[in-house]
This record gives structure tokens, sequence and C-alpha cells, in this order.
């Protein structure tokens, strides 16, 4: 059939099954926005680019599906970079199309020209600038199995605006084509002999421990990683990406390990004979000093990106690949053993660092443990900004299941919350989410409630406002001699009218007392609502280690 | 820490050298030379990357380039069974009373002159690096005004071939980078 460019693309947003689609319009991209006012897929229009595409970022990380964004040319597509640098560190598969100038104006510094497929290179998985409109079918078709392909990542298409006018003959994808088995990964005998050698290791660890990371999330293992932990009744440690990928209600279960992990999950990797990592990718984050983190240890490293071992840690048994086949093939070469003394040792160490219990003011690990009480067992996604309540969810809430925790891990995206809690909670109708942001995070893309609001989203946000850029002021008072150069924020905000003028009711809290209450109602009601949780500016994130040193060493604070 | 030679069979494609340089820079691995043809098939061009690392930084190179989705194929051309040339052209003054000499000189390293003007001869070598290396320091002596260096290129020897290592499927267009164990 003969359509233009700008309907090719939604046609191949559909034969993608693409029923849902985050952007903003503007000039070189309306041709696109007048198919769209067809109706065929649904849009929705957030305040901002860097909104959409953090909301389309929230919707594939809940949904486990491609998101597509979608924004024009120049300012439009800049404001999407930060939203593409936080996908591509998460690995999250994004499909981004921008307008370009029409092809005659390229390169000539044209009205809201720039050049988007050079700014965004780093931080794409690939990206295309259509040229031709008969490649448009083929360019898009790729671009989502690129996305979704092996390692997930974002992928930006510019099409300038005449290539979206243009007239040609559109042939849908053929079944058979759609269908046709792409790139089958197999194991081969190298990778035979090391799952060998890798499950030699494991059966005479004494001490071994997993850890699970984004990857077990992203290649959805999930099932075959609990199987091959209880085999090995083994420990098993999340990174803040794996959270939600190995239930914390298993007794296998530490909890996360990194520079804000809990202390029993660091000192089990720090004292651990074997590791076995699955899907992580050993940032400095996780590994503390990376040059004493693998002293005295085997590292066995399972990661769909081979580029990804021996990168930051060397490791001694290198295993990329289909995650899920390492692991069931693993899982199958191994014989169950039970390394009990190493529990004796974990089980003190659980006791000695059990939480202590939170007093009976409004604190945000209690109000964290209050909503981790009231959520479990329920059909919950958690979204986060970043900064110290992020630490705080991720210690204090307990995800039970994959794609219910979305956080802003690799680029640490201040703002990333409120639009990601949007896009999952659109992503999932079914399920309640709550997005747990800090006052800071909140004023930069808080204007993201008009869409919550617009779209009638039953989203629960709770601002932890302890009226400074907390994790900066806590870094400050550690490191900095107490200098809270700009961290401060003692001019107060009132979120609750702050709601108010996006007809979302707001309510402050400064007591145990008032939070649940206002917790119940916000449970209760089907619309948006806002809690503002006061906790005092003092209040630090532990425990914490010491930077640039070994999983053992906590700050003293 | 030594120098590596990595040859890379790519997609002949507008935007292919600014990914594979930008990964370079990107990542902080330093390009010593970068050297970039078409191939006998149109489709490809080929680059050949001269740089200085660890063979585990090496290792790391070869896999970030062979996730760039244009990259078809990469491999390290070792030492001892590869031909690596890179060609120079060398401006050096000679006055009438130098010429023979910097002809002589020029014959001695297999060097050719391709240019004669009064004050001057353009000089061309097409060598191994350290053959070039001591060609240009013989010749500052006599004052450089100008040279350019191609940068290296190189084959393996024998009956083997970059399109072995080719990823194995390829679409219309191209296809998404294989994984393997």
């Amino acid at each position: 059939m003969k359509i233009s460019g700008a309907q090719g693309i939604i046609e191949c947003l559909l034969e993608q099954g693409v029923d849902t689609v985050f952007g903003y319009p503007g000039g070189r991209i309306l041709p696109l926005y007048d198919a769209i006012y067809e109706g065929k897929i649904r849009h929705i229009l957030t305040v901002h680019e860097q909104g959409a595409i953090h909301a389309a970022d929230g919707y594939a990380r809940a949904s486990g599906k491609v998101g597509v964004c979608i924004a024009t040319s120049g300012p439009g597509a800049t404001n999407l970079v930060t939203g593409l640098a936080n996908a591509y560190l998460d690995s999250v598969p994004l499909v981004v199309i921008t307008g370009q100038v029409s092809t005659d104006l390229i390169g000539a510094d044209a009205f809201q020209e720039v050049d988007i497929t050079g700014i965004t290179m780093p931080i794409t998985k690939h990206n295309f600038l259509v040229k031709d409109v008969a490649t448009l079918p083929e360019i898009m078709r790729f671009a989502f199995r690129i996305a979704s392909s092996g390692r997930p990542g974002p992928v930006l298409i510019d099409v300038p605006s005449d290539i979206q006018l243009d007239v040609f003959n559109f042939t849908q994808e053929e079944e058979q084509e759609k269908n046709k088995p792409r790139f089958q990964w197999e194991l081969s005998q190298l990778g035979s002999s090391l799952i060998d050698r890798a499950a030699a290791v494991l059966e005479t660890a004494k001490q071994p421990v997993m850890i699970v990371g984004g990857g077990v999330v992203s290649s959805g293992a999930y099932e075959q990683v609990v199987a091959l932990a209880e085999k090995m009744n083994a420990p098993v440690v999340s990174t803040l990406m794996g959270l939600g990928s190995f239930s914390s209600e298993h007794p296998l279960f530490l909890g996360l390990t990194g520079m804000h992990g809990h202390k029993r999950a660091n000192l089990a990797v720090h004292g651990a004979d074997v590791v076995i990592a699955i899907g992580s990718r050993f940032n400095d984050r996780v590994t503390g000093n990376k040059f004493k983190y693998a002293e005295g240890k085997t590292l066995i490293h399972i990661d769909v990106d081979p580029a990804e071992l021996d990168k930051n840690v060397s490791t001694h048994i290198p295993l990329a690949g289909d995650v899920k086949q390492l692991v069931t093939t693993l899982n199958e070469r191994i014989k169950p053993f039970n390394p009990s003394p190493w529990w004796k040792v974990i089980w003190e160490w659980k006791q000695e660092f059990a939480v202590k219990p939170d007093g009976n003011d409004l604190s945000a690990t209690w109000m964290l443990k209050q909503v981790a009480e009231r959520t479990k067992g329920k059909p919950f996604i958690f979204a986060t900004d970043v900064g110290q309540h992020q630490m705080w969810a991720a210690q204090n809430l307990h995800i039970e299941t994959p794609r219910s925790w979305i956080t802003s891990g690799g680029l640490g995206t201040m703002g990333f919350g409120l639009p990601a809690a949007i896009g999952a909670q659109i992503a999932m109708p079914t399920k309640r989410v709550i997005a747990i942001v800090g006052d800071g995070g909140m004023k930069m893309t808080g204007c993201e409630l008009f869409t919550a609001a617009s779209q009638g989203l039953p989203l629960i946000t709770i601002i932890v406002d302890n009226s400074s850029l907390g994790m900066v002021r806590q870094l400050q008072q550690l490191f900095y001699k107490q200098r809270y150069s700009e961290s401060l924020l003692p001019v107060p905000m009132d979120f609750v009218c702050f709601a108010k003028a996006f007809g979302i009711e707001g309510t402050l809290t400064t007591t145990q007392e008032e939070f649940l209450a206002a917790f119940s109602a916000a449970i209760e009601s089907n619309c948006p609502r806002v809690i503002i949780v006061k906790i005092p500016t003092e209040q630090l994130v532990t425990p914490m280690l010491k930077p640039n040193s070994p999983l053992d060493t906590f700050m003293d604070i | 820490m030594g120098h590596h030679t990595i040859s890379i069979l790519v997609l002949n494609q507008s935007g292919v050298l600014v990914r594979v340089a930008g990964m370079f820079s990107r990542r902080g691995f330093n390009i010593e030379s970068l050297a970039v043809g078409t191939t006998h098939v149109p489709e490809y061009s080929r680059i050949t990357a001269v740089m200085q690392g660890s063979d585990a930084i090496v290792a790391q190179v070869v896999k970030q380039l062979e996730k760039l989705v244009e990259v078809r194929a990469v491999e390290i051309l070792p030492v001892n069974t590869a031909v690596v040339r890179d060609m120079a052209m060398i401006k050096v003054k000679a006055a009438q009373n130098k010429k023979l000499e910097v002809l002589q000189l020029a014959e001695t390293f297999g060097a050719k002159v391709v240019d004669i003007s009064n004050e001057t001869l353009m000089v061309e070598i097409t060598s191994g690096k350290t053959n070039t290396d001591a060609l240009i320091d013989a010749l500052s002596s006599y004052g450089i005004l100008e040279m350019i260096r191609t940068g290296v290129v190189g084959l393996q020897r024998g009956d083997c071939s970059i399109y072995e290592k080719e990823k194995c499927e390829i679409s219309a267009l191209f296809d998404t980078a294989q994984v393997e164990a």
C-alpha cells in the first residue's frame, strides 16, 4: 500500500506490537503527529521530553517490552539525551524517534537542527538517520531487534520531515519473516568446558555467594537462578539493579550489596571463597575497591555481554551468552551441596546486624518498612528517584518479584522517579505504582504530576522531604568538613499546594500516625495522590562503605 | 604493553569511522594510527588501527569493537605472521650539492624519489614501521619541510581471510551483534 513515511512509522510500530508511545510534538515531527491523530496508537503526552523518555523507560522496565518515545528535532531531541544515557547505562530497551530538519537543510544549521545521531552515538546501542523512505521499515524493524536482543539498550531513529512526508510502497513484514528465528545462541565447546569448571569450583566451595544483577531481570532467568541458588544452598545478594529478580522473602536472600548495602550481604561477599555473579557488571558502587574485591576468591561471571567479562574485575571463569541457558546448564551439571558452616557465620552476622527498631518519630526508614509491610504479597511496583531515599528504599522495601523495582542505577538520574513511575503505571494498569522521591528530584520533574493527573493514574507519590539534597549533604558532612555548599534547602516548598495545582490531593505528614492515615487513604483512593513525609535534615544513609575500600570497611557513622 | 595492530572489517556506510574512532576515545584507548579504505567487496571497508596497551586492554578493545553494529569482524594481526606496511612521503631540503647524497640515502632504505625541485626532494617509502622511522630519522638532519604517513595497514600471511570471522547473520541492512561463550 502507498502511504507516507509517517504512516509507515505507525504501521511498523503496530507490527512490533506497540500500543502505547510517549512523546511531545514539535515542528519537524508534525507529519508523524498527524499520523498519530488517526488514533491507531495510544500517545501519552508528557510535560517535557525528558519526562517522555523516562516514562518510556519505566514502561519498558515494568513490562519487559520495548519502550517507545517520540520528540521533535533540535531541543526536543536534546532533551532526550539524559533519558537515553539513563536507559543505556541500565540496559533498557527503547526505540526513540526524533524529527529532523528536511534532508535538503541538513548541515545548514537550520532552525531547530542538531546532529542528534552524532550527539547520542556514545549513549545509544545504535542510531540511524533515515535518508530514504524506502529503508524506513527495515530500519524500524532492525531498531526493535537491536533494542531488545542481547544486552538490551536504547536505539534512536532520526527521521527528517520530508522523509516523513514521502510516499512509498509499504509492505507488511511477512509473518514468516517476523517469526524467523534470528541468531540462535548455542553453547560453544569452550563455554561447555568453562561450565564444567564452574561446577567443579562451586561444588568444592566452602563459602559461596551468588550475586544477582540487572541482567537477571532483563534475561528473565529468575526461576533458573532460584533453582541454581537452591541447589547450591548459597546465600544470594543483589545489586541495586538486581532487586526483585530474587525474592527478598527467600530464605537464601541476604539483601543489597554495594556502597550502601546491608552489612550481612557485603560481609558475605567479602568473606566468600567463590562468587558467582549473574548479570552484574561489577560497577564501582558494587565492588568498592576493585583491586581488592577479588582477592582470595574465585570469580565466576555470567553475562550476556562478552565485553563485560574482565572489564571492571578480571574473572577466573567468564561465561558470556544467554543467561537463562548458561544458568540452566550449570544447574544441570552441579551436585547439590550445603555449605552449613558458612551459614552459621552468616546467621551470626544476621543477628549481629539485625535491623534496629525505629523510634517513634517519623523517619524514612520507618516509613519504608511500613510501606513494605502494607504492600507485602500484593501487586505493587516501586519506582524511586536518586539519592538518600533511593538507598533507604533499596534497603527497607521488600521487592518480591522482578520488574517491580524501578530505579536509575547506572546514571543516577535525579528527576527519573516520577516520570518512570508514570510509565510503569501505564504499562501495568492492574498493579499499583508507588513513586518514592526526594524533595530535590521532585522539584526537577515534579510537573509530570500533570501527566499523572491528565491520565487519571492511581499513582501514589511519596516525597521524602528533608529540606536538603540529602545525599550531597551526606557526602559533604562526611568528606567535606560539613561545608554544606548549595545542598541545604531551608526555604520551604509547599508540595501540598504544588500537587493541588494539578488537581491532586497532597497530604503533609509529620508523625507516624499521620503517615499511616495518609497512606491508607491513598491506597483506598483510585486517583493520583501525593504524600509528603517530613523528616529531619540530618538523617544519614547507613551502612556505608568507605570509598574505594574492601566490602568489610564500613564508615563509622 | 606493546603495539597491537587491529584489523576491522566494517560496513561501508557513513558514520562508521566516527563510531569506531569514537569508541577508542570514549573508553580512553589511544590510537597511534588509523587507516581506512575500501575492499574488493563494495559493501565493506577495512580499518587498520594500531594501539598500545596490555593484552587485557586489547582484548577489551576487540570486544567493544565487536559490539558495534556495523563492525562485521575484528582480528588482531599477529606480529610474526602478518605483513604490515605504512607509506610515508617526506619533503626534504636538498640543495644541488646535497641531492645525490639524499638520493643514495633514500635508495639504501628502499625509498623512491618522486619529485625534485631546486631546493627540495620528495621521498616516498612503503615499508615496515621501523624502517620508515629510521629513514625519517636519517632525513631529518637535512631538514624536513613537511611529511605525511598513511598509518599502518596489514594482512595476515597464508590462506586465511577476515571474512571467515564474519558475524553469521546479516539482514538486508545488517544485523545485530552476536554473543558467544
